[in-house]
C-alpha cells in the first residue's frame, strides 16, 4: 500500500508539479524582467504610443509562446492530433482538454506582465500623455499660442523628467495617468480572477462525468507514450546483448574447432575452469582470436536477426 | 492496522494543514502586495474618493476569489452538491460544513488587506481629505488662487508646491490617520471578539455528535476523491504497459519457430537469457522492429487489453543440421 502511495506521488508530482513549477518560475521571471527593464519613453509624438502600447502587448505574446515551448505536453497534443486513426478512434474532447490545460498554464506569465506594467503606470503615461487635456492641471499659460504640432511635441515630453520644465504640471499629469493605469490594472486582475473562478468553481456543475473521462484518457496518452519509449529502450538493450552474445558464440565456435586439433591435452584441465573462465571469455583465449573478433565486428557486422544461421 | 492508522492520520492532517498553509501564504501575499503597490492618490476632488474606495474594495474581492480557487474543499463541495443521487444519499450538513470552512479560509486574506490599509492610513487620507474642516488647523495656504476643495484634495500629495512653507498638510494627514487607525483596530478587536465568542458559545447550541459526524464525512469525501484520482493514475499506467506489450507481441510472426540447432551450447546464464527473451516480446528482426514502429504511428492499437490474458505461448522446435527434430514444445 505504501509502495503504491510513493509511486503515485512520484508519478503525480513529477508531471504536474513540474509543470506548475515551470509556470511559477515563468511568472516570477516575468515580474523580475519588468523590474530590471529600463523603460525609456522616446518622448516624440509619433513614437510614444507605439512604444508604450508595444511594451504592454509584445512581451506577453512572447511569454505565451515561451510557455508553449517549455510545456512537454505540446508535442503529445500535436502527435495525438495528427496521428492516423488506425485501430483507435480519436476523441476531440481529449484534445480540447489538453489544449485548455496547456493554454491556462501559458497564460499566467503574460497576465503577470500585463498587471505589473499597468500597476506601474509608465507605459500608459508614455502612450497617452499627448491626449491629455492640460487645462485641468493648472494654468494653461504653457500652451497658449502654440500650434497643434508644437502642443503635441510639448505634451509628448511629459514622461521625460529632464525634458519637461514645469514640475507641477508634470507631476499632476503623471499622477492622473498613473491612477487610470492602476485602475485598469486592478480591473484586469479582477476579470482574470473572476474568469478563473468561473472555470474552476462553476464548471463541475455542468460536465463533471465527461470531464473525468477526458482527464483519465489524456493522462493515459501521456503515460502510454512514456512506457512505449521505455519498452523500446529495454528491447534495444536486450537485442544488443543477445546479438553480441551470439556473435561471440559464433566466432568462438569457429575458434574452438580450430584449437581442438592442436591442444587436445589441455581440454581436461579446461573443463574444471569452464564455468568461471569460459563464461567470461566466451571461448576467445588468444590474442589473434580477439583481434579477429574485433576486426570482424567492424568489417562484417552480423545481421539483425536472432535466428542462428550457418 | 497501526500503519493504516498512521497513513490515515497523515492524510487527514495533510489535507487540512495544507489548506491552512495556503490560506496563510495568501495572507502574506496580500501584505506583500500592499507594500509593493505604489499608491498614487490623484489629488483631484472628483477622483480621490473613487480611487481610494476602489483600492480598498477591488483587491479584497480578487483575494477572495483566489482564496476560493486554491482551496481544495471548493472542488469537493461542488462535486458533492451537484452530483446526482445515485446509490448514496446526500447530506446537506456536509455541504454546509465544507462551504463554511472554505468561506472562513477565503475571507482571511481580504480581511488582512483591509486591516493593513486601515492601519497604514494612506487610503483614508486620500479619500477623506476633502471632508475635513480646514479651520481646525493652522497654516492653511492662502497664497494660491485655488478654491478650498482643490487645496484639501491636494493634502495627500505631500510634495505639492503649495505646501512648501507650511505643515498644514502634515496636521491634516495625522488627524485622518488617527481616525483610520482607530477604525482599523476596532475592526480587528471586533473580529477577534466575534471569533472567541463563536468558539465559546458554539458547543451550547450545536449538537456536538452531529458535528463530529459531519466533519468525519467531509474528510471522507476529500480522501475518497484523492484516492480515486490516485487509482485512476495507477490503472492508466498498468493499462498502458499491457497495451504496449500486447502491441509488441502482436507483431510476432509465428507462434511455432523452426530453427537450425547451433553447433554447441554453453551453460552461460540460462536465467539471464529467459529474462532477455521476455523483454524482447518476440521481436527479433530489424524489419519486424521497423514495421512495429511504423504501425505504432500509422495504426495505433485499440484500447482493449483482454487479449493479453489469453495470449498463445510461443512454441519452439529445435532441429539438427540434417533437419531431424531434436525436441519441440508443440
Amino acid at each position: 500500500m505504501d509502495k503504491f502511495r510513493l509511486m503515485f506521488q512520484f508519478l503525480q508530482s513529477n508531471q504536474e508539479s513540474f509543470m506548475n513549477g515551470i509556470c511559477g518560475i515563468m511568472a516570477l521571471a516575468s515580474a523580475q524582467m519588468y523590474a530590471s527593464f529600463e523603460f525609456s519613453c522616446p518622448c516624440i509624438p509619433e513614437y510614444n504610443y507605439s512604444y508604450g502600447i508595444g511594451l504592454l502587448v509584445v512581451p506577453p505574446i512572447w511569454f505565451f509562446m515561451l510557455g508553449f515551448v517549455l510545456n512537454n505536453n505540446v508535442s503529445v497534443l500535436a502527435e495525438e492530433w495528427k496521428r492516423p486513426t488506425g485501430g483507435r478512434r480519436k476523441d476531440p474532447s481529449v484534445l480540447r482538454y489538453m489544449f485548455c490545460s496547456i493554454t491556462q498554464r501559458s497564460l499566467i506569465a503574460p497576465a503577470v506582465w500585463v498587471s505589473v506594467t499597468l500597476m506601474d503606470g509608465k507605459s500608459f503615461l508614455c502612450a497617452f500623455s499627448i491626449s491629455l487635456d492640460i487645462e485641468r492641471f493648472g494654468n494653461s499659460s504653457l500652451i497658449k499660442g502654440l500650434s497643434e504640432t508644437d502642443k503635441m511635441k510639448l505634451l509628448a515630453k511629459i514622461p521625460c523628467e529632464k525634458l519637461f520644465d514645469n514640475k507641477q504640471i508634470r507631476e499632476a499629469a503623471t499622477k492622473y495617468i498613473t491612477c487610470i493605469s492602476q485602475a485598469c490594472g486592478w480591473i484586469f486582475l479582477l476579470m482574470m480572477t473572476f474568469i478563473a473562478f468561473l472555470i474552476r468553481a462553476i464548471r463541475p456543475c455542468f460536465t463533471q462525468a465527461a470531464f473525468l473521462k477526458t482527464k483519465y484518457w489524456s493522462h493515459y496518452i501521456d503515460i502510454e507514450r512514456k512506457l512505449f519509449d521505455e519498452t523500446c529502450k529495454e528491447h534495444a538493450k536486450s537485442f544488443a546483448k543477445v546479438c553480441i552474445h551470439q556473435y561471440f558464440e559464433n566466432i568462438s565456435g569457429e575458434m574452438q574447432h580450430f584449437h581442438q586439433h592442436h591442444s587436445k591435452d589441455d581440454s581436461d584441465n579446461e573443463d574444471e575452469n569452464r564455468k568461471s573462465d569460459e563464461e567470461k571469455l566466451l571461448g576467445i583465449r588468444a590474442q589473434d582470436d580477439m583481434n579477429k573478433v574485433l576486426w570482424n565486428w567492424h568489417t562484417c557486422k552480423p545481421a539483425l536477426a536472432l535466428k542462428k544461421d550457418e | 492496522m497501526e500503519r493504516l492508522k498512521l497513513v490515515l492520520q497523515y492524510f487527514q492532517s495533510n489535507s487540512e494543514s495544507i489548506s491552512n498553509g495556503i490560506c496563510i501564504i495568501l495572507a502574506l501575499v496580500s501584505v506583500k502586495l500592499y507594500t509593493s503597490f505604489d499608491f498614487n492618490c490623484p489629488c483631484l476632488p472628483q477622483y480621490n474618493k473613487l480611487y481610494s474606495l476602489g483600492i480598498m474594495i477591488v483587491p479584497p474581492i480578487i483575494l477572495f476569489f483566489l482564496g476560493v480557487l486554491v482551496n481544495r474543499h471548493t472542488g469537493v463541495m461542488m462535486d458533492e452538491w451537484m452530483r446526482p443521487i445515485g446509490n448514496r444519499s446526500k447530506n446537506p450538513a456536509v455541504v454546509k460544513y465544507l462551504f463554511s470552512a472554505m468561506l472562513q479560509r477565503a475571507l482571511l486574506a481580504p480581511m488582512v488587506w483591509l486591516l493593513v490599509t486601515l492601519l497604514d492610513g494612506k487610503i483614508f487620507i486620500c479619500a477623506f481629505s476633502v471632508s475635513v474642516d480646514p479651520t481646525l488647523f493652522s497654516g492653511f495656504p492662502n497664497s494660491t488662487d485655488l478654491d478650498v476643495i482643490k487645496i484639501m484634495a491636494k493634502v495627500p500629495c505631500k510634495e505639492d508646491v503649495i505646501f512648501n512653507n507650511t505643515s498644514f498638510h502634515k496636521a491634516v494627514s495625522r488627524y485622518i490617520r488617527c481616525y483610520s487607525q482607530a477604525v482599523g483596530w476596532s475592526i480587528l478587536f471586533f473580529l477577534i471578539v466575534l471569533g472567541a465568542m463563536a468558539r465559546l458559545i458554539k458547543p451550547c447550541f450545536d449538537d456536538h455528535a452531529t458535528f463530529l459526524q459531519t466533519r468525519y464525512w467531509s474528510n471522507y469525501l476529500d480522501l475518497e476523491q484523492k484516492l480515486f484520482d490516485e487509482t485512476c493514475i495507477l490503472h492508466a499506467r498498468d493499462f498502458a504497459r499491457k497495451c504496449v506489450v500486447q502491441f509488441f507481441e502482436d507483431m510476432r510472426e509465428d507462434t511455432i519457430l523452426c530453427l537450425p540447432h547451433p553447433p554447441f551450447i554453453t551453460n552461460f546464464g540460462e536465467e539471464w537469457e529467459d529474462e532477455e527473451e521476455e523483454r524482447l516480446h518476440g521481436i527479433t528482426k530489424q524489419e519486424q522492429m521497423d514495421q512495429l514502429l511504423n504501425k505504432w504511428y500509422y495504426s495505433k492499437p485499440e484500447l482493449n487489453v483482454t487479449r493479453i490474458a489469453h495470449r498463445p505461448r510461443m512454441c519452439v522446435t529445435w532441429k539438427d543440421c540434417k533437419g531431424k527434430t531434436l525436441y519441440s514444445d508443440v
